[in-house]
C-alpha cells in the first residue's frame, strides 16, 4: 500500500505533494471495520451492566434540555459542511467526476466560520473546558479499559453531561478538524477566489507538500471518524442522545439513568451553559423544558 | 527536467488486431498507454515523462479505421488518418467543417500519420506540464502557469480552474459544432458521449482532458445529419501557418431561412481547458441576420467574463474578433 507521493520539483528535488489514494480505502475500512467489530462486541461478548434505577428527584422535570436551540443549529450546518467537504473530497478520487473544487472551498469556509463561531460561543456562553478530556477523565479511561480487559460492566460512574466517549471524540474532531482547516486555508491561497488570484510561489514546493499531506491525512482520518459517529448515532441505545440532538432534551428518566446530578446539576448554571453539564461545579438554569 | 533522448524506456509491445483484443490487453494490465499515430506519444517517451510498462499500438485493428454511412450521418473510426478524413468526399462535401479542420492539423506528413482519435485526445501543450514540472495536472500541487510570473501566453482566458492548459486539438471544436458523438468502449461495454461532454476540463478532473479512463478505448466518431450541408465556418489563428497549435479557433454551423440564422452550433477552441460550445451565443444570433452586427453581438457575448493571465490578454479580442467572422460568415 502506498502512504504518500512525491514527484520531482523543477529543480530535481524530490518532494512530497501529498497523500496516496489507498489511505482513503484504508480509512474507509478501518471505519467499518471498528462498525462491524464493536456491534459484534456488543452483541455477543459486552458484559451487561445492571441498570441502575433511577434515584428519586422530584425537582427533575419531564424533559431536560440537552441542546440548545444554538447548539443544535451548529451541529447540524457543522455536519451539512463535513459531509460536503468529504463528497466533493473522496468522490472524484473514487471516480465520481464533477465539478468539484468552487464547492468544495466554499463549504471549507463556511465550516471555518462555523468553528470560530463555536469558539467564541462555548467561550462566552458555555463552560469551555467542560468537553476536553483532563487528567480526570483520562483516568476514568484508563479504569474503563481495565474493566473492558476483565470483562467487567463497565456501568456504575454515571457522568456529566458529556461522558467520556464524547469528550475523547470532540478532541479528536477538533484536532483533525483544526488541521484541515489550517491547512485548507493555506491551500486556498494556491486557488482563484473572488477576493485574491492563485499565488503558488507563497511557500515552497517542499512545504505545499508538507501542507497537502497534513491536509489528507486529516481528511482521510475524518473519514473513519464521521463513520464512527454516525454508526453510534443510529445504534438503538445511543438514539436518545440524537433524539436530544434534534429535539434539545432528553427525558427525566434518561438524565437519572445516564448522568450524575451531582455532575450535571440543573437550575444552577449560567444562562445557556448547556456544554457546562460535564464539570462537578456546574449547572443549568435553562436545563428543564416544558414537558 | 525533461530531457529528450534518442532511446525509450522499455515497453511490453501488444499489437492487437481487433478491439476485443486491445480491450483484453487493456483490462489485464496496469500502466498502460495506447498508441494511435503515434506522433505525441514518443516525446513523452522519449522525454521519460510519461513511463508505461505496456503499450497497445492499434495500427493493425482494422475495425478501427474508415467512413461508413450511419443513419443520416457518418461514422469515422478513430484510428483513421487526418488525410483521409480530410480527403473523404463525404466528409468534404456534406460536414465541409471538420474536413476544413483537420487539414490545418500541422502538416501533411503528420495528416498522413496521426488519426482523428489522436488528434482529440492529445494531451494539453503546456510546457510547464509537457517539461516535467510537478504541476496540478501532472499531479503535483501548483500550476507553475498560472501565475503572473509565468510564460502563459498559449494559456487559457477562460475555464480555468487550478490548471490554465488549453485543449489543443483542432478538430475538437468542429466536431462539438458538428454535434458529434464518441463512442467509448472498455471491457465493461460500449458508451456514448456527446462531443462537448468527452472533453473534461479541470474542474472535474486536472489529470485528464477526456472522459476517457485507463482501460477505454475512444473506437469512432458518429457525425450525426442535423448538420449535412449547412453553412460552416472554421478559422484558426496561430504564430505561423502550418505545423502549428491554435492560438484560437471557431467552429461554427450555421443553417439559414429568409435571411436571418435559423439554428447554429458554435464552438470556439485553444482558449480553456476543453473546446467551449457558445450557446448563449447560439441562442443570440438565432432569428438575427447573418451580419456584421450580429456578428459583433455575438464576439461580445462569447467572451464575456473571459479572465486573461499575465501574458495573453490578446486571446480576448482574438476569440471576439473569429466568433463575429464565423457569425458573420467570411474573413474580411
Amino acid at each position: 500500500m502506498e502512504i504518500l507521493r512525491t514527484a520531482p520539483n523543477p529543480w530535481g528535488q524530490e518532494v512530497l505533494v501529498g497523500v496516496a489514494w489507498d489511505l482513503l480505502w484504508a480509512a474507509a475500512i478501518a471505519g467499518f471495520v471498528f462498525v462491524v467489530g464493536h456491534h459484534l462486541y456488543v452483541w455477543i461478548m459486552a458484559p451487561k451492566a445492571p441498570k441502575t434505577a433511577p434515584e428519586p428527584a422530584q425537582e427533575v422535570p419531564e424533559r431536560v434540555e440537552r441542546h440548545s436551540q444554538a447548539s443544535r443549529t451548529f451541529h447540524w450546518l457543522m455536519a451539512a459542511t463535513m459531509l460536503t467537504l468529504l463528497v466533493t473530497a473522496f468522490f472524484p478520487v473514487i471516480g465520481v467526476q464533477f465539478a468539484w473544487v468552487t464547492i468544495h472551498w466554499i463549504a471549507g469556509i463556511v465550516l471555518t466560520l462555523l468553528i470560530i463561531w463555536h469558539i467564541i460561543h462555548a467561550s462566552t456562553k458555555q463552560d469551555f473546558w467542560s468537553v476536553w478530556t483532563g487528567a480526570k477523565e483520562i483516568g476514568q479511561a484508563f479504569q474503563a479499559a481495565g474493566k473492558f480487559l476483565r470483562r467487567q460492566p463497565a456501568k456504575e460512574e454515571r457522568s456529566g453531561k458529556y461522558p467520556l466517549d464524547q469528550r475523547a471524540y470532540h478532541n479528536a474532531v477538533t484536532l483533525v478538524s483544526l488541521g484541515v482547516i489550517v491547512t485548507g486555508i493555506l491551500m486556498m491561497v494556491g486557488v482563484d477566489t473572488w477576493f485574491w488570484a492563485s499565488n503558488p510561489y507563497f511557500l515552497s514546493d517542499s512545504t505545499w507538500g508538507l501542507v497537502f499531506v497534513l491536509h489528507g491525512l486529516c481528511g482521510v482520518v475524518l473519514v473513519t471518524m464521521v463513520i464512527a459517529h454516525v454508526y453510534f448515532a443510529i445504534r438503538p441505545e445511543k438514539r436518545w442522545m440524537t433524539r436530544s440532538m434534534i429535539k434539545g432534551w432528553i427525558t427525566r428518566e434518561e438524565y437519572l439513568e445516564h448522568y450524575d446530578p451531582d455532575l450535571w446539576k440543573l437550575g444552577t448554571e449560567p444562562a445557556g451553559a448547556e456544554l457546562a453539564g460535564g464539570s462537578a461545579s456546574s449547572a443549568d438554569p435553562d436545563g428543564v423544558v416544558p414537558a | 527536467m525533461a530531457v529528450i533522448r534518442d532511446m525509450m524506456p522499455a515497453f511490453e509491445l501488444f499489437q492487437p488486431t481487433s478491439v476485443d483484443e486491445a480491450l483484453d490487453v487493456l483490462e489485464r494490465h496496469d500502466n498502460t498507454w495506447v498508441l494511435a499515430g503515434g506522433l505525441d506519444s514518443m516525446d513523452w517517451f522519449k522525454d521519460r515523462i510519461k513511463r508505461p510498462d505496456v503499450v497497445v499500438e492499434l495500427g493493425s485493428v482494422s475495425e478501427l479505421t474508415g467512413i461508413r454511412a450511419s443513419g443520416d450521418g457518418l461514422e469515422i473510426g478513430a484510428m483513421t488518418s487526418l488525410r483521409d478524413v480530410v480527403a473523404n468526399e463525404d466528409v468534404r462535401s456534406r460536414f465541409g467543417l471538420l474536413a476544413d479542420a483537420a487539414a490545418q492539423v500541422a502538416t501533411p506528413q503528420i495528416r498522413n500519420q496521426g488519426t482523428l482519435g489522436g488528434n482529440l485526445i492529445q494531451d494539453t501543450r503546456c510546457w510547464y506540464y509537457r517539461g516535467g514540472w510537478p504541476c496540478y495536472r501532472a499531479g503535483g500541487n501548483i500550476c507553475y502557469a498560472g501565475t503572473p510570473r509565468s510564460m502563459n501566453r498559449e494559456h487559457a482566458v477562460t475555464g480555468q480552474s487550478r490548471c490554465v492548459a488549453v485543449n489543443g486539438a483542432d478538430t475538437a471544436g468542429a466536431l462539438v459544432a458538428l454535434g458529434a458523438q464518441m463512442l467509448v468502449r472498455s471491457a465493461g461495454g460500449e458508451r456514448v458521449y456527446e462531443a462537448e461532454d468527452f472533453f473534461v476540463g479541470p474542474e472535474i478532473d486536472i489529470e485528464r482532458m477526456t472522459v476517457l479512463e485507463p482501460g477505454d478505448l475512444l473506437t469512432h466518431v458518429h457525425i450525426p445529419g442535423d448538420w449535412a450541408g449547412a453553412r460552416f465556418y472554421w478559422e484558426t489563428a496561430r504564430d505561423r501557418k502550418s505545423w502549428d497549435w491554435a492560438l484560437a479557433s471557431v467552429a461554427a454551423a450555421i443553417v439559414e431561412s429568409n435571411g436571418t440564422i435559423e439554428r447554429a452550433r458554435i464552438a470556439i477552441n485553444g482558449v480553456a481547458p476543453t473546446p467551449v460550445r457558445l450557446t448563449d451565443v447560439e441562442d443570440l444570433i438565432q432569428g438575427m441576420p447573418a451580419n456584421d452586427d450580429t456578428g459583433m453581438a455575438a464576439g461580445e457575448l462569447a467572451t464575456r467574463g473571459f479572465k486573461p493571465l499575465r501574458h495573453n490578454d490578446y486571446k480576448v479580442p482574438l476569440a471576439r474578433n473569429l466568433v463575429r467572422r464565423a457569425v458573420r460568415g467570411d474573413m474580411a
